[in-house]
Order: C-alpha cells, then structure tokens, then sequence
C-alpha cells in the first residue's frame, strides 16, 4: 500500500498532487473542531472579528475527544460527520482553511466550495478511534476553553492515517468508490 | 416476589457501559473477520483492518473504541415477580450511567432539552424502554448510541399494497442515502407492523441480536438473507470507500398490524457496534 507523506501546513503543491483514493500520512498540526466550535468561529467572522488562530494553509479535525484519563494527553478521537459542518465551511475555506479530516458525505455546494479554494477533504475511519489518538503526539488548548470538550485544540500529529476523499481534481471517492463495486439488481 | 435492590441495578448498569464501550461484542468482532475475507476492495479491506486493530487497542489500553460514546439507551425486561427495592428503578439506571461516564472518562455527549441544548454533563439521563415480562428476572440491555447512525435512521408509513417490495425498497434507499455517515459496515435492525413506535423499538431491539443469528421464523430469516444481498450490492462499501460489505447482518423483528397498516422502521447500528446484556 503505498502512503504519501504529507505535511501541514499544506502547501499548494503538496494538494495538487493528491487524487482521490490515496492513503496519506498527516504530519504537523491538526486544529478539532465540532459544531460549537465552528459555530463561535463562523459568528466572529460574521462580526469582523480577529480570529483567535489563523486558518492559513492549516486542517480540521472534525473531533470531539473522550476525556483523556490520567497519564494520557488524550482519550478516544476520532472523526465525526462532515455533513453536519457543510453549513459552516464556505466561510472558513474563504480564510484560508485548506482541509478538513472527518467522514461522511459533504453537500454538493461544499464539495464544489473545496475545489473553487484548492482544498482537500480527508476521510480518517469512524470507530477506531483508540487507534487514532495514538498518531497524536501532543495537544494544546487553542480556542474557546469555555466550551469545554468542544473547545478547539491543536494536536500535533505524526503520520495521521487517512485516505483523499475529496481532491481538488473533481474526484469525491464516497460517489465514486461505490460505482466500481456497486452490482445490478434485478 | 424477589426483591432486587436499587444499587444492585446501579452497579451492573455501571459495568455494561463500560464493558460496552471498551470491548467489541463477540459476535460483531467474528463478523468483521469475515468481512475482512470476504471483502474485495482494497480500500475496503484498508478500513476493516483499522477496526479489528482498533478493537484490540481499545482493549487492552481501556480506551473508548470511538470518542461518540453515545446517549445511553436501556432495554429493561422486568419479569413480574421482581420487586425493585431502596428507591426508583429509573434513578438506578441513571446513576449507573453517571458512574460509568464518570470513571471511565467516557465523553459526555447529552443536552438537556433538543433546542436549548446545554450538556448536562453527566451523560444522562438514558433513554430507558421498560417491559413487563413473566418470571422473577430481570434482564438489562444496554447500547451506548452514536448520534452518527442514529441520525440516518428513518420510519416509514408505507401502504399495504406496498408489501416486501415496499419494504426492501424503502430500506434499500436509507441505506443508499446514508452512504458514508453512518460509518459502515452496519447491523440493519428493521421493525415491521404495530404502530409507530412499536415499529421505532422492534428495530432498535433487532440490534441487539447477536450477528449471524437468524430471526426464528424461516420466512422472515430468508427476506433476511434477501435484504443483505441487495444492501451489499450497492458497493457502498466500509466507510463508505466502495466495496462489497456495507452491512453486516439484517435483522428484521415483526408484531402483528392493523389491517389498514404497514410501518416499517429502519434502525442502524454503526461499525463500533456496542451493546452488552446482563440478567439480575
Ligand atoms: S457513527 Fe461512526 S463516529 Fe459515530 S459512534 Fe459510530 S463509528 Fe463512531
């Protein structure tokens, strides 16, 4: 299986080259986001609004974690629904937000967003989220400790696995993927 | 009558949540084994691979196996020879719940009120469904349910002319159009006939079979087989990726309709398929 490495901040090079289907290995800094969190974001943005960290070249990590337990800096995170975020994205692509990593459908609209700012949509697997949090090599509180949980938090990853959902070539694997093994019912 | 304390209730409620969202039931785990065999894509295989490792890490670190550790659903049978003593049965559910989330270091995904929204940050209260049954037992299931495969499940009022090919179409397109989200391979619990929400809770009960048992009656057990083929024909695949094992086991419950009915309930139940069964 081959894996492409990856870094983040994603330069436009490194997105270009990524097609649909392939396995990429995240290295560098992941900012979680659930829906309190891009809600506070989308609503300074509204306002005008200095944002508390920049989205310039930077991914999301569509999580909410489980608490960590003592002596770990993290419980279980993995990836939550996408399409639950298709509202938000539009305004946070247009500052310079240039992936996302979550599972799940994005709208027609949002997919469409992605290509027009030359951003990538990552699929991480949903349920295996023990595994996951041991690519997370250390966090740090980023934005908005008043949501607790939900606040924004920068982990910093090594060799993050995830697979190109959407790229910025038209390919959308969860459209796609399922035409090749799709067989015709009577 | 057998008197059954409250803290008794409290104390196993506490265990299933947190064996229920540390280790994968053992029939599920069989099934992904299977799946791993059987499935054609790489991409697929790619994904299966990540749930049988996740499940051994999660195992053996005692770590949640996925960071949704759901709202807390309780299916009681409570055998009507049973007293329930020391205080309410529904409070002993809920601090076992509260227990468990606690200690655990569970993630506590629970709002008080659909619009206000405030986490009530202790995971509670459960959903809690009670039914009275013969005996002088008392027998707790209990699923920790992700919002991401509830949110895609549907009910349906089809007409009786509709019959199966109604049904499996309508089931067909619930699971067509959820596509990724519900992070398959899924168990399809179905609940067909009753009333509304009788169909809504056959469906969440189908969940609970274990996989690869078969509903006792052969006519229903073959329109099991019959609705699995056609769902793993979409080539939805794991996660969504593309492939041939989008679910794995359909479970289909029925209870008698009116005459002028046919409710169809479609309950899915994700990859980190957790649930746990204790009898007091
Ligand atoms: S739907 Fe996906 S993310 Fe949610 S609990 Fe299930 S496996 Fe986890």
């Amino acid at each position: 299986m081959h894996v492409k490495q990856v870094n983040i901040p994603l330069t436009d090079e490194a997105i270009a080259d990524l097609r649909m289907g392939d396995h990429v290995a995240l290295s560098g800094k992941l900012f979680t986001a659930g829906d309190a969190a891009h809600k506070k974001l989308v609503q300074y943005i509204g306002q005008g609004r200095q944002l508390p960290f920049s989205l310039v070249n930077q991914v999301f990590y569509y999580a909410v974690g489980t608490p960590p337990p003592p002596e770990r800096i993290i419980g279980s995170a993995g990836p939550t629904t996408a399409t639950r975020l298709d509202c938000y994205t539009p305004a946070l692509l247009a500052q310079g937000l240039k992936g996302v990593v979550g599972k799940g459908y994005r709208s027609a609209e949002v997919a469409q967003a992605m290509r027009d700012h030359r951003a990538v949509y990552f699929g991480a697997v949903g349920g295996v989220a023990a595994i996951l949090s041991q690519y997370v090599k250390h966090v740090r509180l980023a934005a908005f400790p008043e949501l607790g949980a939900e606040a924004v938090y920068e982990y910093t990853v090594v060799d993050f696995p995830v697979v190109v959902i959407n790229d910025i070539h038209g390919g959308d694997l969860h459209l796609e993927g399922r035409k090749v093994y799709a067989v015709t019912q009577d | 009558m057998r008197s059954v304390d409250v803290a008794t209730i409290t104390k196993v409620v506490a265990r299933l949540c947190e064996e229920a969202n540390f280790y994968l039931e053992q029939s599920v785990h069989s099934a992904f084994q299977r799946a791993y065999e059987e499935e054609i894509s790489p991409l697929g295989r790619d994904v299966l691979t990540q749930i049988l490792a996740n499940a051994a890490v999660a195992a053996e670190k005692r770590l949640p196996i996925c960071q949704d550790t759901g709202i807390v659903l309780v299916l009681v049978e409570l055998g009507q020879e049973v007293h329930v003593s020391g205080g309410s049965l529904y409070a002993a559910i809920n601090q076992g719940v509260r227990d468990a989330y606690q200690k655990c270091y569970l993630r506590k995904s629970v709002v008080n009120d659909p619009i206000e929204r405030t986490n009530t940050k202790d995971n509670t209260p459960a959903v809690i469904h009670c039914r009275i049954v013969d005996g002088d037992k008392m027998r707790i299931s209990l699923m920790p349910k992700s919002a991401g495969s509830e949110n895609v499940s549907t009910v349906k009022v089809l007409n009786p002319a509709d019959g199966w090919e109604g049904i499996k179409k309508f089931v067909l397109e619930t699971i067509d159009q959820a596509g990724p989200n519900p992070c398959p391979p899924l168990i399809v619990g179905i609940g067909m006939g009753g009333t509304m929400e009788k169909a809504a809770l056959l469906a969440k009960e189908a969940l609970f079979r274990p996989v690869g048992q078969k509903n006792p009656t052969e006519t229903i057990a073959h329109l099991e087989d019959e609705l699995l083929d056609a769902i793993n024909k979409l080539g939805i695949g794991p996660m969504g990726r593309g492939g041939r094992i989008t679910a794995l086991a359909v479970h289909i419950e029925v209870f008698p309709t009116h005459m002028s009915s046919l409710l169809v309930a479609v309950n899915l139940l994700c990859c980190a398929a957790r649930y746990k069964t204790a009898e007091i």
